[in-house]
């Protein structure tokens, strides 16, 4: 599928981009932290599958790599422009109406904590059509159902094609219950990320 | 496993925090929305209730609100969590805990126990629990009932055990405990100087002084105005120069509280109580 001006359009306009991924997703994410401009008008959010007491050089690696400011997400932390947060491992990371995070060590979701689909169901009843939010490879269905919430709730949805997934299981379960509005390759994901916002 | 799907109006929301403030004398009304909203909808999914059903039963079932209260709050808990506060703990805090001759510790907010005998076990590796005292607080008294006796399932230790194995302590979890078929138990030397009973952070005051206060992952569902009330009962109920552990990604910002309380390790939010 090729990027229309309707698809253009709507990522220039968002102001949050969401991106969730497991297994098979962390070089993709890599990529993304690296191309995405300094000054692109939006708010970026990453969840990634991650084991806790596992210690992490994520947040290290995606700094060092990017052009945003990069930081981990801490409870109450304002929710800033041109900053790329990621979210902690061992809690949910949800949004609230006032422009905050709020973090939560409830029970987790298809034995993910952080969960994706908690922090894109909780993005979708903050700001609903201003997003767009990319799920990627992974070896569960977590996300799937936020994904839908949010295409439900007016968010431009993609799923990175499973052809092109180390792991197929994630795109593919979003694919299933139609939550993916379009269904991107990778070429074409970084393609339209790349596109510069609206002037 | 996915959430309700249609969550309440801000005007139901207000209708039922006002219901149990005004019948039950709970007030959850600075807690963080996005999660006591997500509660509320897993309790209303659990119980297969609607909006009018779960109104009608907190309003005239007494025996509700307390099965209501154990699921809104969150009980998710793990010994040693955050294997490197507990190590810093051990380095940075309990050297100077051990100059005191009583050590009161004060673990708000302890829902099944796991926190408050983690650390026991630290100060009995240190042979200092003999003159210390763990209070173990919480607003639901189920859980509490759950913190006395000290029992858990082998899978939760199996867990713990690999907590404790990152925190580079030079004991074992296990020897802390018996176990018992599928179970394991607290050794009651553990259990003897530790006491768990109903306290509330919004609506309840100082109750001791403690040499520390931890109450980790606990501000997450409160709104900011509100962890300013409580970290005010905190700076009212340490000992000058006693410690307060929040968890680690709760950081003090006020600028008021930063003047009150220094930081120890500022990853970990280890803090202490400075001036007056």
């Amino acid at each position: 599928m090729a990027l229309d001006d309707h698809i253009i359009h709507r990522w220039q306009s968002s102001r949050i981009l969401l991106l969730g991924g497991s297994a098979g997703s962390f070089k993709l994410l890599y990529r993304i932290v690296k191309l995405l401009p300094a000054k692109c008008s939006k708010t970026v959010i990453i969840i990634i599958h991650r084991k806790k007491n596992f210690f992490s050089e994520i947040e290290k690696l995606f700094a060092e790599n990017s052009r945003m400011c990069l930081r981990e997400i801490s409870d109450k932390e304002p929710i800033a422009i041109n900053t790329i947060y990621v979210a902690p491992a061992n809690y949910h990371t949800l949004v609230e109406k006032q422009g905050f995070f709020s973090l939560d060590v409830s029970e987790a979701v298809w034995f993910s904590k952080p969960s994706i689909d908690v922090t894109f169901e909780s993005v979708a009843e903050i700001y609903k059509d201003q997003v767009t939010a990319i799920l990627f490879s992974g070896a569960n269905q977590d996300g799937a159902s936020g994904l839908l919430k949010l295409r439900q709730s007016g968010a431009l949805t993609i799923a990175q094609n499973p052809v092109e997934a180390e792991m197929t299981e994630m795109p593919q379960s979003a694919i299933d219950m139609h939550a993916a509005e379009y269904v991107l390759s990778t070429t074409d994901i970084f393609k339209l990320l790349e596109t510069p916002p609206d002037t | 496993m996915p959430d309700a799907k249609e969550s309440l109006t801000d005007a139901q929301l207000t209708e039922l925090i006002d219901i149990v403030k005004k019948i039950h004398g709970f007030d959850f009304s600075d807690y963080t929305e996005a999660s006591f909203r997500r509660r509320i909808a897993r309790v209303m999914m659990i119980k297969k209730l609607e909006f009018y059903d779960l109104k009608h039963l907190l309003i005239n079932d007494p025996g509700f609100f307390q099965e209501f209260l154990e699921e809104i709050t969150v009980n998710v808990t793990e010994m040693f969590r955050d294997p490197a506060f507990y190590k810093s703990l051990h380095t940075q805090v309990i050297p100077y805990l051990s100059t005191y001759q009583h050590i009161k510790v004060w673990c708000a907010g302890c829902s099944t126990g796991e926190e408050a005998y983690s650390l026991a076990i630290l100060l009995n590796e240190e042979k200092l629990l003999k003159r210390s005292f763990i209070y173990g607080t919480d607003i639901n008294t189920e859980v509490l009932n759950y913190a006395k006796k000290g029992i858990y399932s082998l899978r939760k230790i199996k867990s713990y055990a690999e907590n404790y194995l990152f925190t580079g302590l030079p004991g074992s979890l296990t020897d802390h405990f018996t176990m018992m078929y599928d179970a394991a138990a607290i050794h009651s030397e553990l259990k003897q100087n530790t006491l768990f009973s109903v306290h509330n952070l919004i609506s309840d005051t100082v109750f001791n002084e403690f040499q520390l206060i931890s109450c980790r992952n606990v501000f997450i569902y409160f709104e900011t105005e509100l962890q300013h009330r409580i970290l005010d009962l905190f700076y009212n109920s340490l000992c000058p120069l006693g410690y307060l552990c929040l968890g680690n990604k709760e950081t003090i910002r006020s600028d008021i509280f930063r003047k009150k309380f220094k930081v120890i390790n500022q990853k970990e939010n280890i803090y202490q109580k400075i001036g007056s």
